[in-house]
């Protein structure tokens, strides 16, 4: 446990005998102890990179990801060469030109490669029109050939809409659901777990039996009935509230975990010598919970929070899952992994199951963080 | 050890009461009531409801009487196995349930003892053998095992069973044996059904008990009377099961209780997607209809089959440390 005194005014610090370590603050040693772990710096990267594609992902992938192209219905893939059409390696990609053709036996639409035709990759291209990020208005994108073709990272869904584009919108929000949650979470369990640890007493106990409660429930089927009570999406209800409530649901039950230790947290603290003191000096409650409890519990705080990043992010592609959570026209990993129910369609389509991937990176990436900032901060835990 | 069962019990009853009044709240929640969107959809077929005969309806399900007195008429029928009427199946909800509770808690109990099979022997093995390529193999299942969502885990499995070894999956009887009298090749076209789900759902369980294992018999390995143990020549397997294990594997008992909403509500999802006849398929189905009679019941009846693991926990761990009983 890193308990670190609180200097007071009054004892004169030795400065002599501070070491070369004693010299660099709590925070920038915490720092430099995370940077020496490589797993949480990959975890730490590779999210940067996750958020940077999925915010700029309009911009990123090469079509629009409401656009339905009914000729490419559940087309797979585009398949990319680097041999141009002179039969010479080139560092510009090339795609193959498709065209959609009726089957004459089976009476269903299927794309037809074109093996002869190759069409040059182009950068910074005009496609279709889009807005990122609320406020930027643009038609330029990343990467793209002339139309009418179009190029298909990860094949289109069952109207013919592109996966990757979906799959990186629908990680803002699954990618941030987990984020807000937890923060909402935080502050629920600080507040609670302060004055369940601080005030003792009556308080103490309801809030206790509270959080028993709500345990007692399975996680799951408790966060299906409360996001079942939701509204559906209306002229007074817009997307924006049902994700926002899907974070209050999902912070009901996050809570209370992180108010638990923090009451075993202020309890001990309570007893110890430097609160003792400052009572003792007349400081009043407000100030021995702000500046005495909390700064030391802080640690403590950011690494139950950053651990519970992955359940909450678990959590929203389950509900969504189950048609439960974020809804269409909403996409979110969850809600697109709605579509890939049936073992037949993944088997003839596999691409669909793209936002399963990047759920599976996305957890493993935020696992990975936390255990480096857990390693980081309490040094002395396993 | 009796008084602290009996204490123990006391706890229990008041929360039992007050996860009454959350799973009633829960099923007053939802905006409209199911009666309403009977009305609706009578109207819609053409039928022209008047006044009375909604209110009549109303009546019927008692939706015109104050919330505390609804309260009342719903946990009193309740403890006597009324649940009320599962609309949508125009039947009492205590027929549905009963059935699949059961079969939900014989896949959770499987899988629970799975997980702590599975758990105990990967976390006891990769902590003897540190540092191997089994036990970063171990540390990457475990990874896995933690970051794919359970629902996906078993649409993988499926299409891998699908494809590779061409079995049907999903549901818990192949289709020749739906119907057929009970026999021994039925009971081990049950076993194979049963594997998948079981493995599914202890997955996640599983990933997380093994880590907590491997550290707690790694910081028991580095004690002195370990190596005393070693010392005196003692055989390794000794050392290690009969010295280090016992110590270890405290924690895990400790845990034992909060492991268990992760695996009930594990086999609610993996059970809609591998269309078992447990409680999933079914409260899911019952929240999106807003069938909330059906959904309150199933909500109320995991939240004490939740209680009872707990407490079964709690009696456990007061049995193996004195020091719990005399607190």
């Amino acid at each position: 446990m890193a308990e670190v005194a609180t200097p007071v005014p009054q004892v004169p610090v030795v400065e002599e005998a501070v070491s070369e370590v004693g010299q660099i603050s709590q925070w920038s040693l915490m720092r430099l102890r995370f940077q020496r772990n490589k797993l949480a710096m990959t975890g730490l990267i590779g999210l940067i990179i996750m958020y940077f594609l999925c915010f700029f992902g309009p911009f990123v992938s090469p079509n629009e990801y409401t656009l339905q192209n009914t000729n490419y219905i559940f087309g797979s893939p585009t398949q990319f060469t680097f041999i141009g059409p002179d039969g010479h390696f080139s560092l510009r990609p090339y795609v193959y030109s498709t065209t959609t053709v009726l089957d004459q036996s089976t009476f269903n639409f299927v794309v037809k490669v074109d093996k002869t035709k190759k069409l040059p990759v182009q950068f910074f291209v005009k496609g279709d029109p889009y807005t990122m990020l609320g406020f930027i208005h643009s038609d330029i994108h990343l990467f793209g050939v002339a139309l009418p073709q179009r190029i298909y990272m990860a094949g289109a869904d069952a109207i013919g809409r592109d996966m990757f584009a979906r799959t990186l919108v629908g990680g803002q929000i699954s990618m941030t659901v987990g984020l807000v949650g937890v923060i909402m979470s935080i502050v629920f369990g600080s507040i609670l777990g302060t004055i369940s640890g601080y005030y003792m007493g009556l308080a103490d106990d309801v809030i206790q039996r509270i959080i028993e409660v709500i345990m007692s429930f399975p996680t799951i089927p408790l966060w299906a009935a409360l996001a079942a009570a939701l509204p559906p999406v209306s002229e007074s209800f817009t997307a924006l509230d049902r994700y926002f409530l899907i974070t209050v649901v999902l912070s009901f039950v996050g809570w209370t975990g992180l108010a638990r230790q923090l009451r075993a947290k202020v309890m001990a603290y309570r007893s110890a010598d430097f609160c003792q003191a400052a009572i003792a000096a007349g400081a009043t409650d407000s100030r021995i919970i702000f500046v005495h409890m909390l700064p030391n519990a802080a640690s403590h705080i950011i690494v139950t929070g950053a651990l519970a990043v992955p359940g909450m992010i678990l959590g929203e592609t389950a509900l969504s899952f189950l048609g439960l959570g974020i809804l269409p026209p909403m996409v979110s990993w969850g809600a697109l992994l709605k579509d890939a129910q049936q073992v037949s369609v993944i088997l003839q389509h596999p691409w669909i199951m793209l936002p399963g991937v990047a759920v599976v990176i996305t957890v493993l990436l935020f696992c990975f963080l936390g255990d480096g900032v857990r390693d980081a901060m309490d040094p002395y835990s396993i | 050890m009796l008084n602290y069962i009996i204490r123990r019990l006391g706890y229990m009853f008041i929360t039992l009461i007050i996860v009454a009044v959350l799973g009633y709240v829960i099923i007053e929640l939802p905006p409209g009531s199911y009666v309403q969107s009977e009305v609706d959809r009578l109207r819609q077929m053409g039928g022209n409801l008047t006044q009375g005969q909604i209110d009549s309806l109303y009546r019927r399900y008692g939706l015109d009487k104050p919330e505390y007195v609804r309260f009342w008429l719903w946990i009193s029928h309740f403890v006597v196995g009324d649940f009320g009427e599962a609309f949508a199946y125009n039947m009492p909800v205590s027929t549905l349930i009963w059935s699949r509770l059961g079969l939900t808690l014989v896949f959770s109990l499987l899988s629970l003892v799975f997980s702590w099979v599975a758990a105990i022997a990967m976390g006891v093995y990769s902590a003897t053998h540190r540092y191997t390529i089994p036990d970063y193999i171990i540390t990457v299942l475990q990874f896995i095992g933690l970051a794919v969502p359970n629902f996906l885990l078993a649409l993988v499995l499926m299409v891998f069973a699908q494809n590779v070894f061409h079995m049907q999956v999903g549901g818990l009887q192949s289709s020749q044996f739906q119907n057929a009298p009970f026999s021994l090749p039925k009971f081990l076209d049950l076993l194979n059904h049963m594997w998948i789900p079981i493995i599914v759902i202890g997955a996640s369980g599983t990933a997380w008990l093994s880590r907590v294992m491997r550290a707690n018999l790694l910081d028991v390995l580095n004690m002195q009377y370990v190596q005393t143990a070693r010392a005196k020549g003692l055989n390794e397997n000794v050392v290690v099961w009969k010295h280090a294990f016992r110590n270890a594997i405290h924690p895990l008992i400790m845990v034992l209780g909060s492991s268990l909403p992760g695996i009930i509500s594990g086999e609610t999802i993996v059970a809609l997607v591998l269309s078992l006849p447990t409680t999933g398929p079914l409260y899911f189905n019952a929240l999106i209809s807003k069938d909330m009679y059906l959904a309150g019941a199933f909500l109320v009846f995991l939240a004490i089959a939740l209680l009872i693991g707990n407490l079964g926990a709690d009696i456990l761990l007061a049995w193996v440390d004195p020091r719990i009983r005399y607190e």
